[in-house]
């Protein structure tokens, strides 16, 4: 969404406060965002965010197309330093440590944030062996040890039962849901306190899609979920706080039932009604 | 809806573009018919033809091909070309006969082709057999012979062997210092059984007799083959035919190139290949994964880019004048003066050897294994390589787990491209390191085995040495056809091993969309 754009609904907006943001209690937080801004050489995508993202509850960010949600998720896990047109200012603090902070290193911070992208990426060995992966990177573990957890974490992303027999199969053999689900497995396995999931469901048919939900429910019990997704009604099923995004700001951020049912601002209300999506 | 089997496509196009895929795998098809007509027909063992001329002189031969010709007076006249052999009798190992003064032609069984060390062959009829100068009657006359030359055969085999396994050996020991009593006894003991056994293989001698009348005696020892084709069933044809291949292919040149087999070529070609391979494929990755992983993409990976296409375009003699320069006089010369010292002047490494020779086609061919990979690893999708940071790997292991094992069926893509193009080249090896003769091979049982410093053969230059700098060139012919085709499989084979090799790793590494 261009700049000017966002310019005019701001001023068809006056009047109105520009955000309406709920402050989740320190003690609750486990990522805190404040003041983080972001541009891709001259073009800003994150403008002055600052939130905080409670533990063991799913967290959705809502938006049209560019407004940052995507942009957002990628700084949790600092997949941004790769790229060097990318200029970033402000704070991330996971449990009130800063993932930016000098001794931090990058891969022991993405052990603690998993990241699942938006089309199944699973690599071409064996379903055990994508699984292993990220274990195998870490100090090495007795194969029962390993075992157990992989078992463990194909049980939590709902995959056990569809690929305990061929294990040793390769990855590229499931289908595209069963491949997501893998690819949470995989995330899982590693044990991350955060689990960021960009547009998971996107690629897939409604019942796998579904069975993603129905994950993701399950799985706050045990790990903070950040879901960024286009579908609101996907949004609203699955989360428990909602932040909508727009334009590179944080319009508004709410627990979800109020989002969907109240909105405060106009603005979101425009989007989540349709008027402008 | 398209129907199954019309080209896709309107107009005269489709046509047009089937048309130039035809003629080129025509073209394709007639350059090897060619090469196996020519090349693998020169094993048959053709008749010996019995040619009585008008004027009453009489040949023998095989007849090899016809042309007509235009004589002096300006009629045309029709040729036949016989090998008739016997060139210490007649000079010459080839006639040309003008078909229409032949008044007969016959294919008596008695005529052989006899195979010599020196000389090339003869076409004679066999008369007797002496024995240290006495007559022999046994009969009948061929069987005896050939009784007689297996006789020759082992006791060769047996002087052979020893000369190798005991002489050599005691000879180098004695020759490096160690004055020892017992292998010095032992070491004459040897030579004079050789000694013996070459008293006992020049006993025999075959009497035989030529077209023209003359007579001449040719010692056994002297001879490597003999057969009679005119008495020969198609069978024995066909077997005379796989042992003559087999013998081409399995046993080093005899006559200065002329004649023999071409094993060290086809093993200095392999070998010389598959060493420029280790040494090209771990530089050319090195380099594709700095410029597209490592290197910060800019201005200047673009142009490095461009100057390592266009390295992929230089001619290859340059390269050749290149190795000459830096690898054989440069570094050779400076290993020479370092750890070779006591045998200069005469070189080890500041010479042309196998050593250099890989290293210069590696670098002829790195540009190949750099493009290849580097395009293999743009093909990997960069989810690929996010899913493996975003579960804490280092950028290391990244491409070491996931990237490069995902990359290695364009690497060795690049790495078949390379060696199809090193295993023709034959320029630059003429500058650094290829020998006319090394009956040699560079691998054998000696400390350290492997011998970088050797000169070697190679199947192109052979094709090149055979064919423009030997004396007769209708007996060159053949063997450059034979050789051509020989080096046409060696390729063939050395790529589809590797063509086998990808595929099997694909099997197990494809990225998606690369299948």
């Amino acid at each position: 969404m261009s700049r000017a754009m966002s310019e005019t609904l701001l001023s068809r907006a006056a009047g109105e406060t520009r955000s309406a943001i709920i402050e989740i209690p320190a003690a609750q937080g486990c990522l805190e965002i404040d003041d983080l801004s972001l541009r891709y050489g001259e073009q800003p995508a994150l403008r002055g965010l600052s939130l905080r993202v409670p533990r063991h509850s799913v967290t959705a960010f809502i938006g049209p197309s560019g407004c940052g949600k995507s942009t957002l998720l990628r700084v949790l896990n600092r997949l941004h330093d790769l790229n060097d047109e990318v200029t970033q200012s402000g704070r991330v603090l996971l449990e009130g440590e800063d993932i930016h902070g000098p001794g931090v290193a990058v891969a022991q911070l993405r052990r603690r944030v998993g990241m699942v992208f938006q089309t199944p990426n699973p690599f071409p060995m064996s379903i055990y062996e994508n699984v292993a992966f990220g274990l195998r990177l870490q100090a090495p573990l007795k194969k029962r040890r390993r075992d157990e957890i992989i078992e463990w974490a194909l049980v939590s992303a709902a995959l056990w039962d569809e690929v305990k027999d061929r294990l040793h199969d390769s990855a590229w053999t499931l289908s595209g849901g069963q491949q997501q689900r893998l690819v949470i497995a995989r995330t899982l396995a590693v044990q991350p306190e955060v689990l960021l999931l960009d547009e998971p469901a996107s690629a897939l048919d409604p019942i796998s899609s579904l069975k993603i939900e129905e994950l993701i429910r399950n799985l706050k019990s045990r790990l903070s979920v950040i879901l960024v997704t286009h579908n609101m009604q996907q949004a609203a099923r699955v989360s428990d706080y909602t932040a909508f995004l727009e334009g590179g700001e944080l319009v508004e951020y709410a627990a979800t039932d109020d989002l969907f049912t109240n909105p405060r601002l106009t603005r979101t209300e425009d989007y989540i009604t349709g008027r402008m999506s | 809806m398209r129907r199954a089997g019309r080209p896709r496509g309107e107009g005269p196009w489709p046509w047009l573009a089937a048309g130039s895929l035809a003629l080129s795998l025509l073209m394709l098809a007639a350059l090897l018919l060619l090469l196996a007509g020519r090349g693998l027909g020169h094993f048959w063992p053709a008749p010996v033809v019995l040619v009585t001329l008008d004027d009453g002189h009489q040949l023998a031969g095989q007849p090899v091909r016809e042309e007509r010709r235009r004589t002096l007076e300006g009629h045309w006249v029709r040729e036949r070309l016989y090998r008739v052999g016997n060139r210490d009798l007649d000079g010459e190992a080839w006639r040309w006969v003008e078909v229409g003064r032949i008044v007969a032609e016959e294919t008596p069984e008695a005529w052989a082709v006899i195979e010599r060390r020196r000389w090339g062959e003869l076409i004679v009829r066999p008369l007797a057999l002496e024995e240290a100068g006495r007559r022999l009657t046994e009969a009948p006359l061929w069987s005896a012979f050939e009784a007689r030359l297996e006789r020759g055969r082992a006791l060769a085999e047996e002087r052979d062997a020893l000369r190798e396994e005991v002489i050599a050996p005691l000879a180098r020991r004695l020759a490096a210092g160690h004055d020892d009593a017992a292998a010095r006894e032992r070491l004459v003991a040897a030579q004079a059984r050789v000694a013996e056994l070459q008293a006992a293989m020049a006993r025999d001698v075959l009497v035989v007799e030529s077209a023209a009348g003359e007579r001449l005696s040719v010692p056994l020892a002297e001879i490597t083959a003999a057969w009679r084709p005119n008495a020969m069933s198609p069978a024995e044809k066909l077997l005379a035919w796989g042992s003559n291949l087999w013998h081409f292919l399995s046993e080093g040149p005899e006559a200065a190139n002329s004649a023999g087999g071409v094993w060290p070529a086809i093993f200095g070609t392999v070998l010389m290949v598959l060493l420029m391979s280790l040494l090209v494929t771990p530089f050319g990755v090195l380099a594709a994964v700095y410029l597209h992983e490592v290197a910060p993409q800019g201005r200047l990976t673009g142009w490095v880019r461009i100057a390592v296409r266009n390295l992929a375009g230089v001619p290859s003699i340059v390269y050749g004048v290149f190795g000459l320069g830096v690898f054989v006089y440069g570094l050779g010369g400076r290993l020479d003066a370092w750890f070779f010292a006591e045998t200069l002047p005469s070189p080890t490494f500041g010479t042309g050897g196998l050593l250099w020779a890989s290293l210069t086609l590696a670098l002829l061919t790195l540009p190949v294994v750099i493009v290849a990979t580097e395009e293999g690893l743009a093909r990997i999708p960069d989810q690929q390589r996010e899913a493996a940071l975003a579960l804490g790997a280092t950028r290391a292991e990244m491409l070491r787990r996931v990237v490069l094992p995902m990359a290695l069926p364009a690497m060795l893509t690049g790495v078949i491209l390379a060696i199809a193009r090193a295993a023709g080249e034959v320029a630059p090896l003429m500058l650094v390191g290829v020998a006319k003769l090394a009956p040699q091979v560079p691998v054998d049982g000696d400390f350290p085995y492997l011998h970088l410093e050797r000169k070697f053969m190679h199947l192109g230059y052979h094709v090149f040495d055979v064919g423009f700098h030997g004396g007769d060139v209708e007996a060159a012919l053949p063997l450059v056809y034979a050789t051509a085709l020989l080096l046409v499989g060696v390729i063939l084979v050395l790529n589809l091993t590797a063509i086998l090799l990808r595929h099997h790793l694909r099997a197990r590494h494809a990225a998606p969309g690369t299948r």
